[in-house]
């Protein structure tokens, strides 16, 4: 059965992180198409959590359409393991693994990437609204 | 969570004008709110800000001075039993008898409360393998909590109040004693109100939050909904306030730029957004974290401080 875990310092809401986890099983394989996730009990349970936490994550997950509930069952993964990307997704990565691969090159940290690209994105921003 | 979906039944707690004065100083006033059935309610505060006036007056062991207050549709007008029968209370130093064994605790639990389960609290005895033969007085801080609370369980109140319920215990205790709470809450879709100073782990907990300062009610709503309504931007320091949207909770200014906490409505945030404004959502910790440093709070707690030192039921909830 499929654990979550939690984070209380990362400062990312707890239902969020909970979504993230599946996604990322999902992509890693970890998780796949029928998988059962653990009951909503469980997991408030096992991690001290608010039980409306983790209803509110498997309601994004299926809102998103990669799980869904099943009457008196549980809650199961419904998307395949790595749903495939599309095509302007998949040029968009590789030119990102590139890109990356030049800052880490450079000797940027990983909190140096992620700030670099905040910064972008504000600067990006600025300019759609000017 | 089956109360969760039952529109038209009454709120786990109501209050209208609350207050609560000792001698010629409010312990709480003007204390309005309506927390919905199914709720986990974080209550926080400064020593002395009223919490535990509130948590009395909700486990009718505090009548109000003035105001209403309901507990599932029952007031302070209804008979007490009936009142009673609502509700469940932890208290932070977790009182039990010594001397009586757990069998014990339990029959005098079930001679006290007519809807006592006796299947439910040996069930949660077995699954923490405490065996009921077992003194009181033998047990650790986290057994001791661990058995205040399954006394609390076993009443069958619909509505569950935590006073500090964890402070006292270590981090394992402490977890195992959360669990406990939420797991019982996922299966009954109990309503629980947890007073705590422990901010940081609240947020796991709640998805209601209610702050209160000097009596009175700063901050109260669903998690969620106040986190949006709370945006944090990053503006340039020459910003003026009168230029901000909304109301301002707290501005840090540092050489170039300021951080300020705003309240404002998030839909009318967007449309007079300013492009060198940058707004990025509020964490749990730093929403209640400012709200209990406003400088108008600090300023009206020193008051009930003072108020306090004199004997009566305040007092106890400046010393903790």
């Amino acid at each position: 059965m499929f654990r979550f875990r939690l984070d209380g310092s990362s400062g990312v809401p707890p239902y969020l992180q909970l979504v993230h986890q599946v996604r990322q099983s999902l992509l890693l394989g970890y998780l796949q198409e029928g998988d059962r996730l653990p009951t909503v009990k469980d997991v408030a349970g096992d991690l001290a959590i608010n039980p409306n936490t983790v209803v509110k994550a498997y309601r994004q997950l299926e809102h998103e359409g990669l799980a869904g509930g099943r009457p008196g069952q549980g809650t199961f993964i419904t998307a395949t393991s790595s749903p495939a990307l599309p095509e302007a997704q998949q040029a968009l990565r590789v030119s990102l693994e590139e890109w990356l691969r030049a800052a880490e090159e450079a000797g940027l940290s990983s909190d140096e990437i992620t700030a670099l690209i905040a910064v972008a994105r504000h600067d990006l921003k600025k300019e759609k609204v000017s | 969570m089956t109360q969760n979906d039952a529109g038209d039944s009454p709120p786990a707690l109501r209050t209208d004008q609350l207050g609560r004065r000792y001698g010629r100083v409010w312990g709480l006033r003007d204390c309005t709110l309506e927390v919905p059935a199914g709720a986990i309610v974080g209550l926080v505060g400064p020593n002395g800000a009223g919490k535990t006036t509130l948590l009395e007056m909700i486990i009718g062991l505090l009548e109000p001075t003035e105001g209403e207050l309901s507990v599932f549709g029952e007031t302070s007008h209804s008979p007490m039993a009936a009142r009673l029968a609502r509700v469940s209370y932890v208290a932070q130093d977790h009182p039990l008898y010594r001397d009586f064994s757990i069998a014990d605790m339990f029959h005098l639990g079930r001679s006290m409360n007519p809807s006592w389960d006796q299947a439910l609290a040996q069930a949660r005895m077995d699954a923490l393998d405490i065996p009921l033969k077992r003194k009181v007085k033998s047990l650790s801080g986290g057994q001791r909590a661990q058995i205040s609370l399954t006394m609390a369980l076993a009443k069958r109140a619909p509505l569950l109040v935590l006073d500090e319920p964890v402070s006292s215990l270590d981090p394992i205790a402490r977890l195992e004693f959360m669990r406990e709470v939420m797991a019982t809450a996922a299966e009954s879709g109990l309503t629980v109100l947890i007073a705590s100073h422990v901010v940081s782990e609240l947020e796991r907990l709640c998805d209601w939050l209610i702050v209160l300062t000097s009596g009175r009610v700063q901050l109260a709503g669903p998690a969620d909904d106040l986190i949006a309504a709370h945006p944090l931007l990053t503006v340039p320091r020459a910003t003026p306030d009168a230029d901000l949207p909304g109301v301002i909770i707290q501005r840090t200014d540092s050489d170039r730029h300021s951080t300020v906490l705003v309240r404002a409505d998030p839909a009318r945030l967007a449309a007079q957004q300013h492009p060198a404004w940058q707004a990025d959502p509020v964490s749990f910790e730093h929403l209640v974290l400012a709200y209990l440093q406003r400088p108008s709070a600090r300023a009206a707690t020193d008051d009930i401080a003072q108020a306090a030192a004199r004997p009566g039921p305040s007092t106890k909830a400046v010393s903790r």
